[in-house]
């Protein structure tokens, strides 16, 4: 069966195909789509289907130990995440290679190189090779689907999890993937025979730490003799080109037709030093390492081949150091000449993403600046979400943004060191990823903080996903301690301004924590829920 | 037959519709399709884009390489030159002439007409006013775009109709008929050029 899916659908497909019974995540650009193909599927399931579980998680963190937990219980599951979702869920994604899987075990990393929508470049690769777990690196949407499968079987095969790591041009491009008639079937539960491999005492994470590494041989086995790798002697093989990933696909939009170089083709790690070996054995005096990403490869290959042999890259500048690839750059690394073109038209402007008009945040930092500007120097620690935009003109009302949940824990810090007014905003969804510790932090040496929850009722700036802590935001706050007249709850809106203003500066002057809940639902939910209403009511 | 489309807009304005249509069609065609997107951040307002190339070979980048391009097709007259690096020198510009301004420094509208003008191949149309002589409904001016488009795409008419009959067989005789409707309005306005 042929389906036009995005890179990201067909890896959501492939572990639907491949028995899945949990996927795990957390919303970020670009791994979102993964989890909510599952859930469409979820909500479309026909009789005969297994239900797969697939109810967004609170953070990474915790949507790892879910997926390792129904692991142990001889399931299959999926983890995803945007490559700075890694960070958060590296406590227990290091761990997982400890203790080893039961059921197949995949965790999803979708790297954003060019930072399209995130904070940084950081490479989930460099967690595989940290943890010493096998990594796939697609190169093209039918390879996703094709892998996710592989990886499943693999992550079974060697009782380990497996990470998958994309990119935003191939978790947000679509192509046409063949997929299976035959989905297999869950697996039935099976509880794990030896329980001390799950207890990393360390009595027991040492034996567990000697296997691991024992069984990097067999990985690096697997690696060289996988299908999704592979090496082509050039007719000049003094030459030679190492891809990874979707890099390969730049290279053969250039070279489509020339055999001149010598091609190692990655999509499976551990390096596959054997293949790199037999590179240099046909005669290569030069490499050219291609990666979307950091030059994690580049770095291993320099010491892996002598130092006759020169190796070229994004730590050369024959590529770009910063930034994803795209077929201009690597043209241009190839030593071909640029496409003929037109030149760029003076008359154009940048055109910044900003909040939609009739935002709630918009009202939310319209009262702040304003209550903000009664004081000499206020500084406002602002979080990740929709309202970041908020930095930007118009409002301009950030001082730092950093990540998850460091708003609240960065207002304490400064005010510790003398700061007020302390203003930390953060929305609903990032409070309860990260904030909820923080604030407890806040609550046990009484700091001077105004803590904003722009709360909009959903996790806004993925699409509209749910929000862990719906209905429940009062409630974790006065339950971590904050004192039940200083959670402050208003609503967003123009006619509430002077109220609004009033209430934080209620708040600025009471010394102690406090908690503005500005809250009204995010338009765009607002108006897909108004429209599914309406067509309800039509039937 | 090959062609790389980068289609243009700003966030919301639906430029993705366009692509499913078209899509479609190359589908059923049996052609090769690799079609990147923006989401996220970006969606919030900004300028967005999207990558389609359709090709009886295969397709090996997600990315069309600057100086690529056959065709730009822009639902916004400045998003449309904000491609034109990645155009080749003899492509096409199909675009909507209706600004959308939501930054202060736009530029003037009669500087836009006139760049655009002096484009060698260039259709600007105001797919809006189109959509409403049509009777169809705003929500449709992408379908005009998209008909505007067709004679450089090298689809057929009939296979793009048969594109949105299936895409919107769901919600009903009307909405097809409206956005087919549409689409005419683009196409005759490009045939009678």
């Amino acid at each position: 069966m042929r389906k036009l899916l995005l890179g990201d659908e067909a890896i959501a497909q492939a572990a639907i195909d491949s028995g899945l019974s949990g996927v795990y995540a957390y919303p970020g650009t670009p791994s979102t789509e993964i989890t909510e193909f599952i859930q469409l599927r979820e909500e479309k399931r026909g009789e005969g289907q297994a239900p797969i579980f697939c109810r967004w998680a609170t953070n990474e963190k915790t949507a790892m130990e879910g997926a390792l937990g129904m692991s142990y219980m001889g399931k299959r599951a999926l983890v995803c995440m945007k490559h700075v979702g890694m960070n958060v869920a590296a406590d227990p994604f290091v761990n997982s290679a400890m203790t080893g899987v039961n059921g197949g075990l995949v965790v999803v990393a979708a790297d954003d190189p060019s930072m399209h929508s995130s904070q940084n470049e950081q490479d989930s690769r460099f967690y595989g090779k940290f943890a010493l777990l096998p990594i796939f690196e697609p190169s093209s949407q039918q390879e996703a689907y094709e892998m996710t499968r592989a990886a499943f079987e693999l992550s079974e095969a060697v009782k380990l999890p497996v990470l998958m790591r994309v990119t935003t041009r191939m978790a947000h491009s679509r192509a046409v993937v063949e997929i299976t008639e035959q989905p297999r079937k869950q697996n039935e539960v099976c509880r794990p025979e030896d329980v001390r491999r799950w207890i990393l005492l360390p009595a027991f994470a040492k034996k567990r730490y000697v296997e691991l590494l024992a069984q990097q041989d067999d990985l690096m086995k697997a690696a060289v003799e996988s299908k999704f790798n592979w090496y082509r002697k050039g007719d000049n093989p003094e030459r030679g080109v190492i891809t990874t990933g979707i890099a390969y696909n730049y290279f053969m939009e250039n070279c489509a037709n020339c055999n001149e170089r010598s091609v190692l083709k990655v999509s499976q790690y551990p390096l596959p030093t054997a293949l790199i070996e037999k590179m240099v054995e046909d005669g290569t005096k030069e490499i050219l390492v291609m990666e979307e990403g950091q030059p994690v490869v580049e770095e291993m290959v320099r010491a892996i081949v002598p130092s006759t042999v020169v190796v070229k890259g994004r730590l050369t500048g024959d590529l770009p150091r910063v930034g994803e690839l795209t077929p201009d750059s690597v043209r241009a690394s190839l030593g071909m000449e640029a496409l003929e073109r037109l030149d760029a038209d003076e008359l154009v402007v940048p055109r910044p993403p900003a909040l939609c008009q009739g935002c709630g945040h918009r009202d939310m930092y319209k009262a702040l600046n304003e209550v903000a500007a009664e004081y000499e120097n206020p500084r406002i620690f602002g979080d990740i979400g929709c309202y970041t935009l908020g930095a930007l003109p118009p409002f301009q009302a950030l001082h730092a943004c950093v990540e998850m949940g460091a708003s609240i824990t960065m207002a304490k810090g400064a005010s510790d060191a003398g700061q007020f007014p302390a203003f930390a905003v953060i929305g609903d969804s990032t409070f309860t990823h990260s904030g909820m510790t923080g604030l407890l932090d806040c609550v046990n040496s009484n700091a001077n903080v105004v803590v904003v929850i722009s709360d909009n009722l959903t996790t806004g700036m993925t699409g509209g996903q749910d929000s862990a802590g719906t209905g429940k935001i009062e409630d974790i706050c006065r339950g971590l301690g904050v004192h039940p007249d200083h959670v402050r709850v208003v609503v967003p809106l123009p006619k509430n301004m002077e109220e609004i203003k009033q209430i934080l500066r209620e708040e600025i002057e009471y010394k102690g924590v406090s908690v503005v809940i500005p809250r009204r639902e995010c338009i765009q939910t607002a108006k897909r829920h108004a429209k599914a209403r309406a067509a309800a009511a039509k039937k | 037959m090959k062609k790389d489309i980068i289609l243009a807009g700003v966030g919301g304005q639906g430029i993705l519709s366009i692509a499913t249509v078209i899509g479609e069609a190359a589908l059923t065609e049996g052609w090769n399709i690799k079609q990147a997107e923006v989401h996220g951040m970006s969606q919030r307002g900004g300028d967005v884009q999207s990558n389609l190339r359709l090709s009886t070979e295969p397709i090996a980048s997600d990315l069309i390489a600057k100086g690529g391009a056959d065709i730009i097709i822009s639902l916004e007259p400045m998003e449309a030159l904000r491609y034109l690096p990645y155009l080749k020198k003899d492509g096409w510009v199909v675009t909507s002439n209706v600004p959308f301004i939501n930054i202060p420094t736009y530029p003037a509208q009669e500087e836009l007409d006139a760049h655009l003008a002096a484009l060698p191949h260039c259709v600007s149309l105001n797919v809006e006013q189109l959509a409403k002589d049509a009777g169809a409904p705003l929500q449709a001016a992408n379908m005009v775009l998209l008909g505007a488009a067709i004679p450089m795409l090298d689809i057929e008419l009939e296979k793009i109709e048969a594109g949105i009959r299936r895409i919107f067989a769901r919600k009903g005789e009307e909405v097809i008929e409206k956005n087919l409707a549409a689409v005419h309005a683009g196409y005759n306005n490009s045939i009678k050029k």
